[in-house]
């Protein structure tokens, strides 16, 4: 399929010699105007690649800092069309930095998914991760996706073993985000070394960036895990930021943008860690 | 009749080996599960085979569950209905009777079936989801005889509606964790059980409740309820000599419904009817009928009708009984809507209310209010039909867990 923004950032991250650092927020948490306000600062703190989550009231893959998150953004009247706005003005800034909206299917299904795509890519979306869409419904989403030049990011998991490795890399693209715990976002601490293993027995069933999430919280992690993938992925740890800004009614502070963009500067800093030996 | 045509004919050969009802049901789950759907398939395939597991399955029905459960005439039902026509009609009542089984509901059936399973995989943890606590307790006792370990997730409003079960399952020694995630109910309940069985995946079986889920738990937990209409077959035959001319079930996610009506689709003189819980009314959007006022969508691993907004997100349903209140419904029933081949109809709290009390005045059975919801509908239906027409309708659970809740409800201080 055609280069994305997301082939062109791993690839230069692969000439610079480090690992991408990819940064997750909820669309709409816990407002539109403050979620586009941090989206946007997001690159100059130090973020490679966005991942937008898409709310769902029924997050099943995730642990309790995401779920809230979601509910936040429903709770602010977030919808689709929203998700979609925010990305055309953060385009209107920065035409470079990939965005990947991350979520669930029945949104996209009732949206109905043929207009998503064209909506999503016109926005300027460039890649998707669909968490209840694993290889078997490859036609729903994953491989109409493709032909419209939108990546479609497959999760690979500790239970995904040899037999079933080759499924999931089949029709996936741009990179392959691997879930560094057997569990849900946020929650229990991966382990660098079974997670390099890991990594690595994949690469060698691939030419695809391997980036690792789930469950990555401080700079040493970052640090750690970034010394044996393509990219880390931190999400749980910049959400319960913002939710521990907000004032006593759940509502945006001044600090709900700062604290958020403090912490991935700081994270952030562990993909550099490599290039300093 | 080549047996290519039979298949392409029937409604029960369903589904396909993707998981699919027509384009409902499938695999839609996060890939961390994707692996162990497979295992349990192929584990399910391999004892339908096993003569051995079906001995040891339909032993614990006979001697633990108390199967069969009796078919019943219902005289004086009968006779009230016959009272209420117009046009000199009203059917023959019967009862297929599974609020007779141990646990008091027709869940038995399916936690048995799943637990004989687990063990045959080797798993030591029993996980499950729970509304009304039917489910749960059907599973506690399960974990109980078979020395397994019982996590039982249980939303936070429905925790507080039916303590009785909550206690019965902690005496049968199972942990039930309370969901405040989301509104706090079934729906929530079954995305906490599917966020424990992703991080427990080595040990953990997920004994879900009803005929929904990724495949292969439509078809699996059908399966196990279709004893209800292989029983029902042969004993009307018993009774009256020929098949029934009309079935009537109440339907939340439709485990017992499609337990009854499934041995019977392809009997095309058999007319079948699922009910909805309409709740306050469809129209007043707080009801449970996700067939009558939801559409098609993906959750919880399938696709089926589910109550959704315009953007997709999972609205609360609502019900009077605990056990209807899901805004999801099995896929097979979805898949057999759009066929045509059963009738999916609604009625209403006061209409179940109403039906509750009837049986209980004249048949002096306490119905849960579950299958209250299908004798109220066969209160409408049973006048309009001659008198030598053949209705057997579900009694899937009894009302003891209920009587409370009704009090309430009819304003009576206990």
């Amino acid at each position: 399929m055609i280069e994305t923004r997301i082939d062109r950032r791993f690839a230069a991250l692969k000439n610079e010699g480090r690992a991408a650092f990819v940064s997750f927020i909820t669309a709409g948490d816990p407002d539109l105007q403050t979620s586009l306000q941090l989206m946007k600062k997001l690159p100059e703190a130090g973020t490679d690649v966005i991942e937008l989550g898409m709310p769902f009231s029924d997050p099943m893959a995730d642990g309790p800092a995401i779920q809230l998150s979601s509910q936040r953004a429903l709770n602010a009247g977030h919808t689709m069309a929203k998700t979609l706005e925010m990305v055309r003005e953060f385009r209107k800034g920065d035409n470079e930095t990939p965005i990947i909206l991350m979520g669930y299917y029945n949104p996209i299904y009732v949206y109905p998914a043929d207009k998503f795509l064209a909506d999503a890519l016109a926005a300027g979306v460039d890649g998707l991760i669909i968490v209840d869409l694993p290889p078997e419904t490859d036609t729903e989403l994953c491989l109409p996706a493709r032909d419209v030049g939108i990546n479609f990011i497959r999760l690979a998991t500790p239970t995904t073993d040899e037999k079933r490795l080759p499924a999931v890399l089949k029709n996936a693209s741009g990179f392959l985000y691997y879930v560094s715990i057997a569990g849900i976002t946020g929650t229990a601490t991966p382990d660098p070394h079974v997670v390099h293993k890991a990594v690595a027995a994949i690469k060698q069933s691939t030419d695809m960036p391997v980036a690792v999430g789930f469950g990555v919280k401080t700079r040493q992690q970052v640090s750690d895990i970034a010394r044996g993938a393509d990219g880390v992925v931190v999400g749980s740890a910049i959400v319960s930021m913002i939710a521990d800004s907000l004032d006593g009614k759940g509502a945006a502070t001044s600090e709900t943008v700062e604290r958020p963009l403090a912490l991935v500067k700081e994270l952030s800093g562990g993909v550099f860690d490599i290039l300093e030996g | 009749m080549s047996s290519n045509e039979t298949i392409l004919n029937s409604f029960r050969s369903g589904p396909d080996e993707e998981g699919a009802f027509g384009h409902f049901g499938g695999r839609f789950v996060a890939e961390t599960l994707m692996p162990l759907i497979l295992e349990l398939e192929e584990a399910y395939e391999t004892a339908k085979k096993d003569e051995e597991y079906a001995f040891e399955l339909n032993d614990l029905a006979k001697h633990y569950a108390g199967r069969p459960s009796p078919l019943y005439f219902a005289p004086r039902l009968t006779e009230h209905f016959a009272n209420l026509s117009t046009v000199g009609g009203g059917a023959k009542i019967y009862f297929k009777r599974d609020e007779l089984n141990h646990t008091g509901s027709h869940k038995i059936n399916n936690t048995l079936g799943q637990i004989l399973l687990a063990r045959r995989m080797g798993k030591k943890r029993i996980i499950a989801e729970t509304g009304a606590g039917q489910h749960g307790v059907a599973t506690a006792t399960v974990a109980a005889r078979f020395n397994m370990e019982c996590v039982v997730y249980m939303g936070a409003t429905d925790i507080e509606r039916q303590a009785p079960n909550v206690f019965r399952m902690k005496l049968l020694g199972a942990t039930v964790i309370p969901v405040t995630a989301g509104t706090g109910t079934l729906k929530d309940a079954m995305n906490e059980a599917l966020r424990d069985w992703v991080a427990n995946v080595d040990n953990t079986f997920y004994l879900i409740g009803t005929a929904a889920g990724p495949h292969p738990y439509p078809a699996m937990v059908r399966d196990f309820q279709s004893v209800i209409g292989n029983e029902v077959r042969e004993q009307i035959m018993e009774a009256e000599g020929r098949l029934p001319d009309s079935l009537v079930a109440c339907i939340g996610g439709g485990s017992n419904a499609i337990g009854l009506f499934h041995p019977f689709l392809d009997d095309k003189g058999v007319e079948i009817y699922g009910v909805e819980a309409a709740g306050k009314g469809v129209e007043t959007g707080e009801h449970a009928a996700s067939l009558n006022g939801g559409k098609p969508g993906v959750l919880h691993g399938n696709r089926t009708y589910l109550l959704q907004d315009d953007e997709g997100q999972i609205t609360d349903a609502y019900s009077i009984s605990a056990g209807l209140d899901y805004p999801g419904i099995g896929p097979e029933h979805s898949w057999l809507k759009e066929q045509g081949r059963v009738n999916y109809v609604a009625v209403t709290d006061n209409e179940a209310l109403d039906a509750f009390q009837l049986c209980t005045k004249l048949e002096g059975i306490i119905p849960a209010l579950e299958p209250a919801h299908a004798l109220a509908f066969v209160e409408k239906l049973a006048p309009t039909l001659p008198k030598d027409h053949l209705l057997v309708m579900n009694m899937c659970g009894r009302g003891d867990k209920d009587v409370f809740a009704v009090a309430g409800y009819l304003g009576v201080e206990l």
